[in-house]
């Protein structure tokens, strides 16, 4: 079974779920010169617990998630370097509500339809967007990308640093809150609700869910989230260029949680983790390989993972499997 | 009195294939009504259609009195209507309590919350325990689907359909590839439903039909041969000679 809420399931947080954290303040401490890397995974990981709500959760396939992640970075980059604001968060909100307003509506036309001709629409939309990025030069930087980007110390306090101390405890703070939320969110009804759209789509509509309205809702929330996530690179970077949009960042982001572990939460987090951890080691080595290794990986995963790392761990690990409650039958 | 659910020259054609001829067909408050008809007749269709699953060619179906033809299926299912289906249509990874207790949140209006963790909402589960317990299958609450012998995944079935209260309950083949024994004991728990829930059923066992339905409409290739209560189905000669008379099974 995979790993997921639902109503039998005990929602409280098990010990193996602070590891993470524990982690990412390690790191914080122990590697300062991998600072910049860190923010980046983290900010992966947001993108792809994103996606996991979509795909993992309720079932939508998308090759078009670098749509929102794109649209946040760039909004976040102009409302700093066009408009002159420079508090994160409102270089946030905007990212978030741009996003959000993009996922709903693309998601109102798209999400009627299903499997390759949904592949291809999200593909088509995230492709519209790197077009118009591409050509708004006056707005974008179009390829030179866009620089001039400033973000004033977070809360008043906190300047961004050169060492990216700032940068990357403000990513693991937003990662945490964003998976507060996300992780609220699928051990609640609603969570619940769309593994039954992923399960059986035929019998949610014959209980009565509206399920087309319950996709645009999960669809815009997700945008929202890599928006966020998108907003984050800007501030990290102080800078956006085109390669947050089109397919390339929305397949790679597909390859990380596919790896990781899909529908399973932390699959979300283990998927970034090591392919760009591995993508720092080797594709700079080994630059001819890096694409062949991850595409073998890739079909390892598939024919002899489908859980991907996290199914793995499972496997051998029996502490992370999510504990059927007896009290549930009790009650 | 009132029919509760309603049909109005209903047709219904895939290409030159006609599976619905000009149906006429009236459910009252609390009836039991049997659908028999061949394999193929279009009994399965005529179910797709009044739930909303699928678009009638022409024709008017009516729920309560009002017109929903063009209503979709989560708006049928709001004002009282429940299926179930003649393949199994489970949630085949998830527990036995949770295929239940969907259903049960969409009723209640609780499937859009975002906040408290699902197993904290006491009375969805509670509710679906409970009726789960009446189906007798109390001891297997948190077993998936997939791990559920076929006649337990026909009841969880039902289960499902009476998790959302219907005033109106449509039953294809509820007993569908179960031995006798255990087609009986569904027969059974239906005869306990409660007898304001006016229930549709397909069935093509005729002892189970005879035992069942007050009243029974025979359906062969798409149209309505005969409607009448058991004694003048089962006295009618066409009905032989179209159905009774032959020996299958779906
Ligand atoms: N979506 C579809 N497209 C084309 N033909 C269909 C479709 N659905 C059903 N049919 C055809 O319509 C006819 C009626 O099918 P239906 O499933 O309603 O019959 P039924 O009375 O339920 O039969 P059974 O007793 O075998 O369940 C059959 O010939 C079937 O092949
Ligand atoms: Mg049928």
């Amino acid at each position: 079974m995979m790993h997921g809420g639902g109503y039998t399931v005990d929602a409280r947080i098990r010990w193996p779920e602070w590891l993470p954290w524990i982690a990412a303040l390690a790191g914080f401490f122990l590697l300062p010169e991998y600072l910049s890397l860190g923010a980046r995974i983290l900010i992966y990981i947001l993108f792809a617990l994103s996606l996991d709500l979509i795909l993992g959760y309720a079932g939508i396939i998308t090759l078009g998630h670098s749509a929102f992640f794109g649209l946040g970075a760039y909004v976040a980059g102009i409302v700093s370097a066009k408009l002159g604001i420079t508090d994160a968060f409102v270089q946030m909100a905007a990212a978030a509500a741009a996003a959000g307003l993009l996922g709903a509506l693309t998601g109102a036309v798209i999400l009627r339809t299903r499997a390759l001709t949904l592949l291809m629409l999200t593909l088509a939309i995230t492709s519209i967007i790197l077009e118009i990025a591409n050509k708004a030069t006056w707005l974008t930087g179009g390829a030179d990308g866009l620089s001039g980007v400033v973000v004033a110390p977070i809360l008043g306090a906190f300047r961004f640093d050169l060492f990216g101390r700032t940068a990357f405890l403000y990513c693991l703070a937003v990662l945490f809150l964003g998976w507060l939320l996300a992780r609220r969110l699928i051990y609640s009804p609603f969570g619940a609700m769309l593994t039954g759209i992923r399960e059986n789509t035929q019998r949610m509509h014959a209980i009565g869910a509206p399920v087309y309205w319950r996709l645009v809702g999960v669809y815009t929330l997700s945008a929202v989230m890599a928006g966020v996530a998108g907003a984050l690179l800007t501030q990290t970077n102080q800078f956006v260029g085109l390669n947050v949009l089109g397919f390339e960042p929305s397949g790679e982001l597909l390859v990380m949680l596919i790896l990781g572990g899909v529908g399973r939460l932390y699959g979300a987090f283990i998927g970034p983790v090591a392919y760009l951890i591995a993508q720092d080691l080797l594709a700079k080595q080994f630059p001819e390989y890096w694409y062949l290794g991850i595409g073998l990986l890739l079909v390892a995963v598939v024919l002899f993972a489908r859980g991907g790392i996290l199914g793995l761990i499972d496997k051998w690990m029996p502490f992370s499997k999510p504990a059927a409650s007896a009290k549930a039958s009790a009650r | 009195m009132d029919a509760v659910l309603e049909t109005r020259s209903l047709c219904k054609s895939f290409g030159a294939l006609t599976v619905a001829q000009n149906i006429d067909f009236r459910l009252r408050p609390g009836e039991r009504h049997a659908l028999i008809g061949p394999n193929g007749a279009g009994k399965t269709t005529f179910v797709n259609m009044l739930m909303g699953a699928l678009r009638p060619s022409s024709g008017r179906i009516l729920l309560g009195g009002d017109d929903v033809t063009r209503a979709p299926q989560a708006q049928r299912v709001k004002r009282g209507l429940g299926r179930t289906f003649q393949i199994n249509s489970l949630f085949r990874n998830l527990p036995v309590l949770d295929n239940v207790a969907l259903a049960v949140a969409e009723r209640r209006r609780i499937a859009l919350r975002m906040w408290r963790a699902a197993g904290s909402y006491k009375e969805i589960i509670e509710e679906s325990t409970q009726l789960l317990a009446t189906l007798g299958l109390a001891g297997d609450l948190t077993t998936p689907i997939v791990d559920l012998p076929y006649g337990k995944q026909r009841l969880v079935e039902i289960a499902i359909a009476l998790g959302l209260r219907p005033r109106v309950l449509l039953l294809d083949e509820p007993a569908a590839g179960v031995p006798s024994a255990e087609a009986e004991r569904i027969l059974q728990l239906l005869e306990k439903l409660p007898p304001e829930i006016a229930i549709l059923i397909i069935e093509h066992d005729m002892d189970l039909v005879f035992r069942f339905a007050r009243r029974i409409t025979v359906l062969v290739q798409g149209e309505v041969l005969l409607e009448g209560t058991p004694q003048e189905v089962a006295r009618d000669r066409r009905v032989h000679d179209v159905y009774l008379g032959e020996q299958h099974h779906g």
